[in-house]
């Protein structure tokens, strides 16, 4: 009987250890997961800063409102796609690869490709002269 | 031929800046539109003890204003305001963003007080449900509570005649 007290006793005291420990980690980690969401949503005050690097009261709010949302259960994804669904794309500083923004993601390659094109069009030329 | 190929790059650029660089990046289209007024509860900026819901939209046609008494631009828009308030066009109602109630009240008390109900928001809960990135901001809500369309700046007579009321007027009519 004695032993089964000192085991249920030793069993709790490990698990409130575990728990108090888990919490522990838990704010740290919501600290850092809200500096990592904070830092991919745009500040739409200053427009080119991240809500993480602004002073503007409004990405002071939006940091706070990050910060509860994630200790409510969000996932990152899920407080971006809540700010989006109120700031629109603007609001993600990097911009999402989709129908309008191709050009964009796409004509660095391009700008490439035909420029590789040219030069080998090009020096050809100049090899058959002489 | 092959000279005017510069010219017509440098075209092709200057017609992408010009394009570009007129369109005012403050402008953010709405996301809300079509939609309810998010759910929310805040306190009347003159009485504590009343709390504020999406409710409050039902029934009829407003007019929702963002402005704070840190704001430069909503002296401008307050004369506009108070003619609307005057001429009882509207079921005008304020958020009061990120201000302090005695210094709100103080500003209002100067200048006239042109909202039938002032919502006080000093943290921004509403108004990143609403997506509001600077005041003034005003948006028109239908008799249904949705969001019909968004302003951002300065509300001129020449807009409200022009653009805001004739919104209004069909939504009445509705």
């Amino acid at each position: 009987m004695r032993w089964i007290i000192i085991g249920i006793i030793s069993l709790i005291m490990v698990l409130s250890f575990a728990l108090a420990d888990a919490a522990q980690t838990s704010d740290a980690d919501i600290e850092l997961r809200a500096k990592d969401v904070g830092r991919s949503l745009r500040c739409v005050v200053c427009q080119n800063q991240s809500i993480d690097e602004s002073d503007a009261p409004l990405a002071m709010d939006m940091r706070k409102l990050v910060r509860t949302r994630l200790k409510e259960g969000d996932s990152n994804a899920e407080v971006i796609a809540y700010m989006q669904e109120r700031y629109g794309d603007f609001v993600l500083l990097k911009p999402p690869v989709q129908s309008n923004t191709y050009l964009l993601w796409f004509m660095p390659f391009l700008l490439l490709f035909a420029g590789l094109i040219w030069f080998i069009k090009t020096s050809r030329k100049t090899e058959a002269k002489p | 031929m092959r000279a005017l190929l510069p010219l017509g790059i440098f075209l092709l650029i200057g017609l992408a800046f010009a394009v570009g660089l007129t369109k005012d990046p403050k402008l953010l289209p709405s996301e809300l539109l079509n939609r309810p007024v998010p759910e929310f509860a805040l306190t009347e900026l003159y009485d504590e003890t009343d709390i504020l819901t999406q409710d409050m939209f039902d029934g009829k046609v407003s007019l929702i204003n963002v402005f704070g008494s840190w704001c430069v631009a909503c002296n401008v828009e307050h004369p506009v305001l108070m003619d609307i308030a005057k001429r009882n066009e509207v079921n005008l109602i304020g958020i009061d963003w990120r201000d302090e109630r005695p210094k709100a009240k103080d500003w209002l008390a100067k200048r006239g007080n042109p909202y039938r109900k002032v919502i006080f928001d000093n943290e921004s809960v509403l108004a990143i449900k609403l997506g509001v990135s600077g005041a003034p901001e005003s948006f028109i809500i239908d008799k249904a509570g949705q969001v019909r369309y968004k302003h951002v700046g300065v509300i001129t007579p020449k807009i409200w005649r022009n653009t805001l009321l004739p919104i209004i007027k069909a939504l009445e009519a509705d």
